[in-house]
């Protein structure tokens, strides 16, 4: 038998899927995956015990920690949508594209741990490093949705029109729902953002979860995360944008957005500790201070940046395919193609509980179980973001109609369903990689040897200039997974919009 | 009198394509024209193109509607002013419609037959009703020429000519491209016709029957 070349439209997505799986799996063997803890056994027995006997007992003044992460996540939000949209009227200017690229592509925690030199464990600090790199993310969507707008309402207006008011009339009141939902779920990011930022020593709830995680306390882990989820689940109860000002006032009251300013101590930080250490003590007019200076650089490309850079795209890389296997194994449970209604709302459960779970905690838990390896990143990268695609994808085919007399079971997975879903999910498995190339750099601060965990080094050893250096490599690399994104979505014309046959 | 429109071998092409080809066409002040030709013949391009002789002067009536779904009959209506007001103005009209605006923008709409559904959003009507919305839009900027492409295509006929009708007694000048001879010779003093980018008639409506442009829709069937 010859092998025959299939002309079809699903065959370069197969390829491309079957190519990416291979190249996986070829580079599985080169990451760390062994456990190091001796009994992840019975640790893991001990954390189950704690997921079954949830307790607040031991957690010192959760309320005070919810609310610290809802402030910190509604400022710094709204700091976000406010600079985004501004910036999103900029956006046909390459520069202001380029800058935008650049903020979204530094993690919250990054720019947190850049903002802690700076206003110190301050609530500005906290607002700060969730707006900017918010404000960068927001202005691309908000762009790209105005953009999407029916052109020929302005070209009807009368000339003369105002800016604003042709602006308000037109590209502003079509889009005007979709901006609204994006906002509203950049919010339930934002919070879990904001609770996360706890981990490095700002008063929100990760604070209190990595010390209960830490201690061992695991029911007070697993209670402040159901408190969490809880927040999160209930957001579209009470999240309601006639009482988003009211909030906003709650919050700024709550934890007004300040620091104690210590000019000094900035200026010391910007003119001297971020300069590279060759060139703040050398004579900058001597050719050796930049023999030194390239010296120092190369020394820090060679040990730091470049190990930690391959095993960032090693880790992403894997992490993106298994995120991919772990949507389509997933989305089942929340199809009504799949399951009937009872087990439908179970499996919703488990979507939103892995969806709602920040990577970052997932992985902190998986790091507990198993030590600092690949492993623990890997399955916390796939499993967060296997639930947001499984739960779009399950979304999706509520709209899909099949004949009367369509197969069931696995036949009707391979043959009816996946081929009219496929386009849309490579679009979001896709879409997402360039947020768990974002993650993967971060989760280096909890010990696996990501670029986090080179910036989470030099930060500790006060060696600012390197941290500033390695932070801008996590960018470009995060930049470079985003151009490489944007091009495979083009080339394979994965459209994000639900084909129906 | 100085002509309000004044085309003189005028050309258009888009990639290659002539779209129309050596133009020449006067329109007078007062003067109520219909273009008609088969789809592709070049009306649109023509209004484009006496659009941008006065901008100023024109209330445009696209083919291509531009409502904003989202927003109501009112909304888009008003939409027709927009150059008349003060930012400010427009904004807080956006957020809390002003009873001056409400009054007059509800006067062409009852006109239109849209006055119940003055505050529904237009992707919640039939497509006649949206496109009279569009209409209104343009009735309301109260400018003294109407240019229109198929204003009343998708509105039912006795519906369609009391619209034209309203439209040629509100403008002093009025160029409508329609599909509908019968209409076109009904409503129009002047009838242009438009093959291939060409003008190949150019008469008094009186003068003319339904026989007379037939001929102009015809390549297409054959």
């Amino acid at each position: 038998m010859t092998a025959r070349s299939l002309d079809t439209t699903a065959a370069p997505l197969r390829r491309l899927s079957f190519g990416l799986a291979l190249l996986a799996l070829l580079l599985l063997p080169l990451s760390d995956l062994d456990i190091t803890v001796l009994d992840p056994g019975a640790v893991f027995a001990a954390m189950l015990h704690g997921a079954v006997t949830p307790s607040l007992e031991n957690v010192d003044d959760p309320l005070a920690a919810l609310l610290a992460t809802l402030a910190f996540g509604l400022q710094g939000v709204a700091l976000g949508a406010l600079g985004g949209f501004l910036l999103a009227f900029a956006m046909h200017l390459r520069a202001v594209r380029v800058l935008a690229a650049f903020i979204r592509a530094i993690h919250e925690l990054f720019w947190a741990l850049i903002f802690l030199q700076l206003f110190g464990l301050s609530p500005l600090t906290g607002v700060l490093a969730i707006a900017i790199p918010y404000a960068g993310t927001f202005a691309r969507v908000y762009r790209e949705l105005m953009d999407e707008s029916d052109p020929h309402a302005a070209d009807a207006l009368p000339r003369g029109t105002g800016l604003l008011s042709a602006l308000a009339y037109t590209r502003l009141a079509n889009a005007w729902a979709h901006l609204v939902a994006y906002t509203s779920y950049r919010t339930e990011c934002a919070l879990r953002s904001s609770a996360v930022l706890g981990f490095i020593g700002l008063p929100t709830l990760g604070f209190h979860l990595e010390s209960a995680f830490r201690t061992g306390d695991y029911s007070g882990a697993a209670a402040l995360l159901y408190l969490f989820f809880a927040v999160i689940a209930s957001l579209r109860f009470w999240l309601k944008q006639p009482l988003l000002p009211l909030y906003l006032v709650a919050a700024l009251a709550y934890l007004p957005p300040v620091a104690r300013i210590d000019g000094a101590a900035i200026a010391r930080f910007l003119s001297e500790d971020i300069v590279p250490a060759p060139l703040r003590n050398g004579d900058l007019a001597a050719a050796e201070t930049w023999e030194k200076f390239a010296a120092w650089l190369w020394k820090l490309v060679d040990t730091q940046v470049l190990p930690g850079t391959a095993q960032t795209l090693l880790i992403g890389g894997v992490a993106l395919v298994v995120t991919g296997f772990v949507a389509l194994l997933l989305f089942p449970l929340i199809s009504p193609l799949f399951t009937g209604r009872g087990a439908r709302a179970g499996g919703h459960g488990v979507l939103i509980a892995l969806r709602s779970t920040p990577e970052y905690v997932l992985a902190f838990v998986g790091l507990l179980l198993a030590g600092p390896s690949a492993l623990p990143a890997i399955a916390a990268l796939s499993l967060h973001n296997g639930a947001i695609i499984a739960h779009l994808m399950g979304r999706w085919t509520e709209n899909l109609t099949l004949r009367a007399d369509a197969s069931h079971g696995s036949n009707r997975y391979f043959y009816e369903v996946l081929p009219r879903i496929y386009r849309q999910f490579l679009a979001f498995l896709f879409y997402r990689w360039e947020i768990i190339m974002r993650e993967t750099a971060i989760l280096g601060i909890l010990g696996v040897a990501t670029l986090g965990f080179y910036v989470d080094s030099a930060f500790s050893e006060l060696r600012f200039d390197r941290a500033l250096l390695l932070i801008l490599a996590t960018a470009l690399v995060n930049i470079a997974a985003d151009q490489l994104s944007l091009y495979l979505r083009e080339t394979m014309r994965l459209k994000s919009t639900p084909e129906r046959l | 009198m100085n002509p309000v429109f004044h085309l003189d071998n005028a050309s258009v092409s888009y990639g290659g394509k002539a779209v129309l080809a050596g133009v020449t066409l006067r329109i007078a002040a007062g003067e109520k024209v219909a273009l008609v030709g088969e789809s592709g013949a070049g009306k649109s391009t023509l209004l484009r193109l006496l659009r941008e002789q006065q901008p100023q002067q024109v209330a445009w009536c696209p083919q291509a509607q531009g409502l904003v779904p989202v927003l109501s009959v009112f909304h888009n209506i008003y939409m027709g002013q927009l150059d008349r007001h003060g930012t400010l103005y427009n904004l807080a009209n956006l957020l809390k419609p002003r009873e001056r605006e409400v009054n007059a923008v509800g006067q062409v709409a009852t006109m239109l037959g849209l006055a119940e559904k003055l505050f529904t959003s237009v992707d919640r009507l039939s497509g006649g009703q949206q496109q009279r919305v569009a209409v209104g839009r343009a009735l309301f900027a109260g400018k003294p020429v109407f240019l229109g492409d198929e204003p009343v295509s998708a509105v039912d006929e006795y519906q369609a000519e009391d619209i034209a009708q309203l439209i040629t007694a509100a403008h002093d000048t009025v160029v409508l491209a329609l599909h509908d001879i019968t209409l076109a010779l009904a409503c129009c003093e002047r009838v242009v016709g438009l093959q291939d980018g060409k003008i190949v008639l150019d008469a008094p409506a009186a003068t003319l029957t339904a026989n007379d442009l037939a001929p102009l829709y015809r390549r297409g069937a054959a």
